[in-house]
């Protein structure tokens, strides 16, 4: 099994990053727009919170490893795919890195403003950077509306994926999922 | 030199023998010698305490007279402090304050019936999320006269009970949650 990536596709570590952090991000996305309505009674009204603030600093250290990660390895070659439709997939993949990491520094931002730390999972905590009064609020809506944006591009992602795999006979799904060919 | 000082000395008596007026004061938010604090029961176990930071006002008074008295406040509604962000963004959203829509509360009063001993009773207008309702604060004169500045100064304080239902605001913080007591200190300087 390769662990890193090769220009035939990607390795095992890229993948296990590619699919966990999807799956994470789903599931914070969909547990934020629940938990934003829940009432005042519910049971799940604080710790919902408390673990979407968790996961997303946890999945904020998997981000910036994951970058590194792509960083140091070499570009599996996206040979055969349209030169403009590489440009946009280039602009996609950088923008999902642009996107999730300011959705975590203004989740971050939002709940640390008035100078209290992130408590994760009661494990440790992340402190404040400083009390910012009224930071919460403009934090707040910049990481909704950008937590809309990436659910968007992943959708676009999505179907570029499925285009190329079966329009385009490009084993893009496959690649993603099993790694390159062993040879 | 009796008669060289008289005209003056007559400005000095016309000016003794003029009754005390209404003075206008402005609150003094300059110097945060006023605040306007709530408190909300959380869940009937203890209060909740916050209070707006950022507010203005003038008033007329006249100790001779205190009927005759008026105020008048406008509060910025983004400045809701409970000294917790999370809760303040949400205090600012649809569910409480709906700040983006309603940037302002008001209260400007109407009549005052004093009840002796320095209290009295304000009537008058809030307004909060476009709803405005007559309400009633129970005031209290604190004090009033010189500052060691120069300036002269009045200052009351004064409570009154909102039911947050009338207005608008319908989030469920339970049984004991659906009132917010005001408690307010004003001091103004004269202009």
């Amino acid at each position: 099994m390769l662990m890193r990536d090769t220009t035939a596709g990607y390795g095992l570590v890229s993948r296990l990053f590619h699919w966990i952090t999807a799956l994470v991000i789903f599931g914070l996305f969909g547990l934020g727009v629940w938990m934003v309505g829940l009432g005042y009674y519910d049971p799940y009204y604080t710790t919902a919170p408390h673990w979407h603030k968790s996961v997303g600093m946890l999945l904020a250290f998997a981000l910036v490893a994951r970058f590194v990660w792509r960083v140091v390895n070499v570009k599996p070659s996206d040979d055969g795919i349209a030169p403009l439709e590489r440009i946009l997939a280039r602009v996609a993949h950088w923008s999902f890195y642009v996107l999730l990491f300011a959705i975590v520094v203004t989740g971050y931002l939002m709940s640390t403003a008035d100078g209290r730390p992130i408590h994760i999972f009661d494990w440790f905590a992340i402190p404040s950077p400083g009390t910012n009064p009224g930071l919460e609020s403009t934090a707040g809506a910049v990481h909704v509306w950008l937590s809309y944006a990436v659910m968007a591009l992943a959708a676009v992602h999505t179907l570029a994926a499925l285009k190329h795999h079966f329009y385009d006979r490009k084993p893009s799904l496959t690649r993603m999922w099993s790694g390159p060919p062993q040879v | 030199m009796l008669n060289r000082l008289s005209p003056l000395a007559l400005v000095a008596a016309l000016v003794v023998a003029t009754p005390a007026s209404a003075a206008d004061y402005a609150i003094d938010t300059k110097g945060a010698h006023a605040s306007i604090n709530f408190r909300v029961n959380h869940l009937g176990f203890s209060w909740l305490t916050g209070r707006f930071d950022t507010f203005g006002g003038t008033f007329s008074y006249d100790a001779s007279a205190p009927e005759a008295s008026k105020v008048s406040v406008e509060i910025d509604t983004n400045s809701v402090n409970s000294n917790h962000a999370e809760r303040d963004k949400h205090l600012r959203n649809a569910d409480f304050l709906d700040v983006s829509k309603f940037p302002k509360a008001t209260f400007v009063s109407k009549s005052i019936e004093p009840a002796g001993d320095g209290k009295a009773k304000i009537v008058g207008d809030f307004t909060l999320r476009d709803v405005t309702k007559e309400i009633t604060i129970d005031a209290e004169f604190v004090g009033a006269g010189s500052d060691p500045w120069g300036g002269e100064r009045a200052g009351f304080k004064g409570t009154t009970t909102l039911a947050l239902a009338d207005y608008g605001i319908t989030f469920d913080l339970g049984p004991a949650g659906k009132e917010v007591y005001l408690d307010l200190h004003v001091e103004g300087v004269k202009q």
